[in-house]
């Protein structure tokens, strides 16, 4: 992955680009020629990784794509942990690298857990993402990577997203008793009013902007 | 004083009494104690839970552990961190992609030139540029620079902590000079700001490069002297061998990555591994050690930073007039896609994950703090040392609470 300035993932592992009209993110139009200078993510459901994924965890891919020689993989919800461990066993994914999440805000589902592990003897990373729905739970992989720990318990802690499992499931960053998911779209930059008045005779309550205050910011 | 002790209020005469009197009296008292044979309470379990920080100076900064001990021992360990969070991810997201640089600088404040490069080789990486070589080659010399002055806080700092304080003046005589350099070079000592995306923000000033082959020649020498305070000092090596052992295996677990891991025989270092800028025509050797405990990370850290002088010579050497800024557009607008690039800070793994919506600020920028996941080992680490270990411990992972936070 060294510095990889030229424009379309080549090299090794090249899935067929005229291939299979599969799966493609967001809102990718019908399949055409990808034009050759421009840097575009190109499928990638046809790479040995994502076929061992399919293979090993049976009805778990949603989709792949390649872009900047990364492959990333959207899986089932539900399946994120099987498909952790077997990455872990048998593609040799054993280092955990991060674990952290998106915030869409208007988009079913609203959030995208993103996973990055490495594999030592392949020398690359493999991005695995699956979609969360606002409340809803993901199985947590802190049993398979020991490392996702705390990465888990800061994404529960800046989006409210619940891990199913976790052995501490607690806020990491902010202190226990915090209001609100400060990494979520539709938190105000400037923070907000969580009713925590440690010091109430040189804060009073009130502290930050009012949650029904016209002149909050809101940065999507 | 032990005298007295035996001595209740009920015996009014005490005052007219001698030493001698006290003395005997007390040998007759504790004559009539009948012999037990348990083991004295005094050293029963006695568990307790206590502070440790944040208001420590050892921490480092602001990080809480409340240990469970039982005597000196400890039993447990939790991290309680976030006092310096300042929600710089957020901030990401309200400002154009090159306004972002100066909030990296505030995450490991004593690395902030990683940090720059991590965050703009991430963008680069997004907008598939190339910087010219001779930028590919600053940055270099930047980042070595950067790892030497990390390390010599670190070697000064986690000495002190142990008792050490000489090495600690040494160590920042030789730190001031480097942040001297990155004065002359962009201004700032502390929070650089040097480095913009697709290249540099400035050309090296004329005669910089030979002051900093001066500094480079008279570096191992001074590198010398600190080993020869601590290498072989019999106390240093009773701190600090056999003290936090982790097996390479167990630092993978855990996510741990950079010299701690190195110092545990295995032999990864994303300069290597993922080789960026020009990593992979240098020549450079990866110092590992086996018994991963602190003492070899100690050495770990200082065989780094003697290769880090390598580097830097080399890079003097090859380096050649030319640009110093790649051709990025005004604006920087990269397509919607998501990319995570990552470099080896002088902490470990620093990686930059972005996803970008095709507007001109990041929809989500993500950290990967490499002080962050190291800690996280801490309780393992720490677990049965007595108290005083914990501070060589907090030492030898090298964590900065601006990148832990964040």
């Amino acid at each position: 992955m060294a510095d990889e300035t030229t424009p379309p993932p080549d090299a090794a592992p090249t899935p067929e680009p005229a291939a299979a009209p599969a799966a493609e993110p967001a809102a990718a139009p019908a399949p055409k020629p990808p034009p050759p200078k421009k840097v575009e993510a190109t499928d990638a459901s046809s790479h040995p990784w994502v076929e061992s994924i399919r293979s090993g965890v049976t009805d778990s891919v949603l989709s792949a794509k390649q872009f900047a020689k990364q492959v990333t993989v959207v899986v089932r919800r539900e399946k994120i942990a099987d498909v952790a461990r077997h990455l872990k066993d048998a593609e040799d994914f054993r280092y955990c690298v991060d674990v952290t999440a998106v915030d869409w805000r208007d988009r079913q589902p609203r959030f995208d857990v993103v996973y990055h592990f490495y594999s030592f003897s392949k020398n690359d990373r493999i991005r695995v993402k699956c979609g969360v729905a606002d409340e809803e739970e993901v199985p947590s992989i802190a049993e398979v990577f020991l490392a996702a720990n705390w990465p888990e318990r800061e994404t529960f802690d800046m989006f409210g997203i619940r891990f199913a499992g976790h052995p501490d499931l607690r806020r990491i960053l902010t202190w226990d008793g915090f209001h609100g998911y400060p990494l979520r779209k539709d938190f105000p930059v400037e923070g907000i009013d969580t009713g925590a008045a440690v010091y109430p005779e040189e804060w009073p309550e009130g502290g930050g902007p009012a949650a029904d205050d016209p002149n909050r910011k809101v940065v999507s | 004083m032990n005298d007295e002790r035996p001595i209740t209020g009920a015996e009014k005469d005490q005052a007219t009494r001698t030493g001698e009197d006290l003395r005997a009296a007390a040998l007759a008292a504790a004559e009539s104690v009948p012999v037990s044979v348990d083991p004295p309470t005094l050293f029963e379990v006695q568990e307790m839970e206590l502070n440790f920080g944040p208001q420590h100076p050892s921490t480092h900064g602001v990080l809480r552990l409340v240990i469970r001990v039982d005597g000196e021992r400890i039993l447990e360990t939790k991290p309680d961190v976030g006092y310096l969070h300042r929600g710089t991810e957020k901030l990401f997201e309200t400002e154009t992609y090159p306004m972002g640089i100066p909030h990296t600088d505030r995450m490991d404040y004593v690395a902030a030139a990683t940090n720059n490069h991590a965050f703009c080789l991430t963008i680069e990486k997004l907008l598939a540029v190339e910087i010219p070589r001779r930028a590919q080659l600053i940055r270099v010399i930047l980042d070595e620079l950067q790892r030497l002055s990390s390390h010599l806080v670190w070697l000064g700092t986690s000495g002190l902590d142990l008792g050490a304080v000489t090495p600690f003046w040494y160590a920042f005589r030789e730190r001031e000079q480097i942040l001297d350099f990155f004065e002359e070079y962009c201004g700032a000592r502390l929070t650089l700001n040097c480095m913009r995306i697709g290249g540099l923000p400035f050309d090296l000033t004329a005669g910089w490069v030979e002051r900093l082959m001066e500094f480079v020649d008279d570096l191992p020498s001074r590198i010398d002297d600190y080993e020869q305070l601590l290498t072989d000092n019999r106390i240093w090596k009773k701190r600090t061998v056999g003290i936090g052992v982790i097996s390479g295996q167990e630092c993978i677990e855990w996510g741990v990555t950079g010299p701690v891991l190195r110092a545990s025989g295995v032999e990864w270092d994303l300069r290597r591994a993922q080789p960026y800028e020009c990593y992979d025509e240098l020549d450079f050797a990866i110092p590992t050690r086996v018994n991963g405990d602190t003492y070899d990370r100690y050495i770990v850290r200082v065989q780094e930073m003697r290769q880090s002088v390598r580097i830097l010579r080399q890079c003097i050497d090859l380096l050649e007039p030319g640009e110093f800024r790649g051709k990025v557009p005004r604006v920087i607008k990269p397509i919607a896609e998501e990319v995570y690039a990552s470099i080896e800070s002088p902490k470990g793994e620093l990686g930059f994950y972005c996803v970008s919506n095709g507007t001109n600020r990041p929809y989500r920028m993500h950290v990967r703090p490499p002080s962050f996941i190291n800690l996280q080992a801490l309780p393992r680490l720490a677990k049965g040392h007595l108290v005083s270990d914990l501070v060589a411990l907090i030492g030898t992972i090298d964590i900065v609470l601006g990148e832990v936070d964040r």
